[in-house]
């Protein structure tokens, strides 16, 4: 596939987003516009990623793409494809073994160290717009630091369900300046955002792009009264037997039975390579 | 005293087209003033130089800050003026879609402003938002209900409740009472005389209807053409009028 | 308390061709606290005018009207409404109220104005309205939907709910039955009697007789026909 740049994109435009990204690392959780290009795949499947996985990649680099936790999905696999044809580089299933992680709507569980990235696709990057649909409005809202609008939100939470009810794209506060919305992913992800990875948000149709340096201090948004709360579902993993990590409800028959997995499908594959074991490993083994 | 608003020489032109023009006055605390005129005679445009929703090409609003005495907010940086329209103003629209958020319930609103000044304490913010829908007459069951299950007069006294809960001590109404009922209109304005006396607010109304001035300003400007053709207490402005357009506004109005 | 000196007042009619109508010229008056006087002259002389200048509702054309003081004629709106709330108290022939609110808070409303006690202020107003005969049951009603002569008695009680030092009384006695006019004359002799200066119109001459000090013909400051 000589025909393709390295990674698709000319360089021109891997420059101007690498612009774009830079002054989303030097303002932590600003929404930097960009000029968001067409690309081979439709909007919703993570054109803002893929630009930014695609500017920020270097030859050498290893490259691991998740949906949901899993590496196995059709979204994961397509991308990973992607560039392993435009740009060549190896790829992994491995966390460790990484050095750019493509994601979207989870942080994976193995801690993340300082010589990896991280990519987030982001479906709507602004956190204000289902209370203000104004982009005028919210934009000035975020260069005055009027932030009383987010809790509104908490509050109608609170109101309706008893609980701050919001369970993924959960709001934070970065490094005491912006209010930002970490991409869909479950708010029991929302602690592992103060990582030592570098961590870039891209959002392709809506055209923003931005970042949280590495050591910054991200707060997610609550009530002194109705303080955050990581939570997930109550259960071990069935497979690998973990009770810390994030898990995804299987249905396994018309009967009613379920079972609970590890979401990230590394995770819980290094696991039981490791000799752990959930309650359904057995039989799933056979 | 020191006025809580001087307004010196406010001007807006919108091209040639004279908006506002020469307009001063001094409100003191605890005055409630009227701005009468027809449609297109400025009063909008003046309520909006003065509320900070529009920029004047000329002339001071000067209001008494709690903080730093008094400063023109046209001058002042727009944080400033904003943060002043959440605390020290309110600003109640004729029309409640203006005022309101209709997708957040009737507690997320009045909270709101709260929330903006940095309360956190989700108890505190409830509690007071149904204090505040009792005192606009609105049943605390309501509370979660969004304005847009509200009857037109619920929903301006809760524009109401949402304006007044951080205890602004000067208040803009345009046209408060239009498109209500008269029944319902009544209420409103008992409401708002009320809450005017016991919370000390002063207040600017524009209206073109002078049965609601009588009622709720203790003074009254009248405008024409984007000027004050005249201006005094209420009561004696529209009972011994002095101008000619005075003389046929209070001529022309229907007797009941 | 009161005094006017050479007062003038004209309406000019902008949209009748700009006439001028000189209504009153000359007028001087002075109430001493205590005194009571009755304006008298034909009907159109310009009784209720005098009155509505004295209260700052028509605005005197030159001269001065003194009211504790204050010189009326000249003074800040606001300076009007602070004299009308603590000093002025003006009972007129007609009641003007919100619709909708209650006769006990009607006739509070001065007194919670000049900052009285709730409680107090709701006490004062029900024994005002015990005086005056006006029933209970009409007390949580709004005075829009009373009789004529329930109208004229609820305006009074709002008129002497506050002592004011000070009072204009607009045929305070019409249209009232024997028991309500004598209990209407008790209150102006108790207002008297405190140190209250009164202007009044009592077309009841019995009335008139009774607590009026003095009469001043507002015919004296007719202009002549001619001017």
């Amino acid at each position: 596939m000589s025909a393709y740049n390295f990674a698709y994109l000319d360089e021109q435009t891997k420059r101007m987003i690498r612009r774009a990204i830079l002054k989303g690392l030097a303002i932590p959780g600003y929404q930097v516009p960009f000029a968001s290009r067409e690309m081979p795949m439709p909007y919703g499947w993570g054109t803002g990623g893929v630009q930014v996985s695609a500017a920020t990649l270097t030859p050498e680099d290893t490259l691991k793409v998740i949906d949901q936790g899993a590496d196995d999905t059709t979204n994961a696999v397509s991308i990973r494809k992607f560039f392993e044809k435009t740009a060549g580089v190896e790829t992994t299933e491995e966390t460790e073994k990484a050095t750019v992680i493509q994601t979207r709507h989870r942080i994976p569980e193995a801690k993340l160290r300082e010589d990896q990235i991280i990519v987030y696709q982001v479906p709507i990057p602004e956190p204000l717009r289902f209370l203000e649909p104004r982009e005028t409005e919210t934009r000035k809202m975020h260069s005055l630091e009027e932030y009383g609008l987010m809790h509104v939100k908490l509050y109608e939470d609170i109101s309706q369900h008893g609980a701050i009810s919001t369970a993924y794209a959960y709001p934070v506060k970065v490094c005491g300046r912006y209010v930002m919305d970490p991409s869909p992913i479950p708010k029991f992800d929302n602690p592992k955002l103060e990582m030592d990875a570098i961590q870039l948000f891209g959002a392709g149709r809506e055209q923003r792009i931005y970042a949280v340096p590495p050591h910054t201090r991200v707060v997610s948004l609550d009530f002194e009264d109705y303080p955050f709360e990581a939570t997930k579902a109550d259960h071990p993993c069935d497979l690998c037997g973990a009770e810390d990590s994030y898990l995804d409800e299987v249905i396994m028959d018309d009967a009613g039975n379920r079972m609970f997995v590890c979401s990230d499908t590394d995770y819980c594959r290094s696991r039981r390579e490791a000799g752990h074991m959930g309650r359904l490993a057995e039989e799933n083994a056979a | 005293m020191t006025p809580l608003l001087q307004v010196k020489g406010i001007e807006k032109l919108y091209g040639a087209r004279i908006g506002c023009a020469d307009v001063t006055f001094d409100l003191y605390p605890g005055e409630v003033m009227g701005i009468v005129g027809e449609s297109g005679s400025g009063k909008s445009t003046l309520l909006n130089c003065l509320a900070g929703h529009l920029v004047p090409d000329a002339g001071q609003v000067i209001f008494d800050t709690r903080a730093n005495g008094p400063v023109d907010t046209v001058t002042m940086s727009e944080p400033e003026r904003r943060m002043l329209s959440r605390t020290d103003w309110a600003f109640v629209h004729q029309h409640v879609r203006d005022g309101l958020r209709m997708s957040v319930s009737a507690g997320g609103n009045i909270g709101e402003r709260l929330m903006a000044v940095g309360d956190r304490r989700y108890g505190d913010i409830r509690d007071k938002a149904i204090d505040w829908l009792g005192r606009v007459e609105i049943e605390a069951a309501r509370v979660d209900d969004r304005p847009t299950a509200f009857s037109g007069g619920m929903q301006q006294r809760l524009q109401i409740a949402r304006n007044l809960v951080t205890g602004p001590r000067l208040v803009f109404m345009d046209e408060p009472t239009g498109g209500l009922d008269v029944s319902v209109q009544a209420r409103l304005l008992d409401l708002l005389r009320g809450l005017v006396r016991e919370m000390g607010l002063s207040a600017i109304i524009v209206t073109h209807d002078l049965a609601v001035v009588r009622l709720l300003a203790d003074r009254l400007m009248v405008m024409k053409d984007g000027h004050v053709v005249e201006a005094g207490l209420t009561d004696q402005v529209l009972d011994d009028p002095q101008h000619a357009y005075t003389q046929l506004l209070v001529s022309s109005v229907l007797q009941v | 308390m009161i005094e006017l000196i050479n007062v003038s007042k004209s309406f000019t009619l902008h949209n009748q061709g700009g006439a001028v109508i000189p209504v009153m010229e000359g007028a001087s008056l002075k109430v001493e606290p205590g005194e009571c006087v009755a304006l008298t002259g034909a009907s159109g002389a310009g009784k209720s005018t005098l009155m509505r200048v004295i209260y700052g509702n028509y605005l005197a054309a030159s001269g001065q009207v003194l009211v504790g003081g204050l010189d009326v004629a000249k003074a800040e709106p606001r300076q009007i409404l602070t004299l009308r709330r603590k000093t002025l108290g003006y009972v007129s022939q007609f009641l003007r109220v919100v619709p909708r609110v209650p006769t006990l808070d009607v006739v509070a409303e001065p007194l919670l104005a000049v900052g009285c006690d709730r409680t107090e202020a709701l006490e004062k107003s029900a024994e005002l309205l015990k005086r005056l005969n006006i029933p209970e049951r009409l007390w949580t009603l709004s005075p829009t939907t009373f009789s004529g002569g329930e109208q004229q008695r609820v305006n009074i009680a709002c008129g002497f709910a506050h002592d004011y030092p000070a009072m204009l009384l607009d045929e305070p006695t019409a249209s009232l039955d024997v028991q309500n006019r004598e209990t209407v004359l008790s209150l102006i002799e108790e207002a008297k009697g405190r140190g209250a200066a009164i202007v009044g119109i009592f077309h009841d001459l019995d009335a008139r007789e009774r607590v009026c000090d003095r009469e001043v013909n507002v015919a004296d400051f007719t202009p002549e026909l001619a001017a």
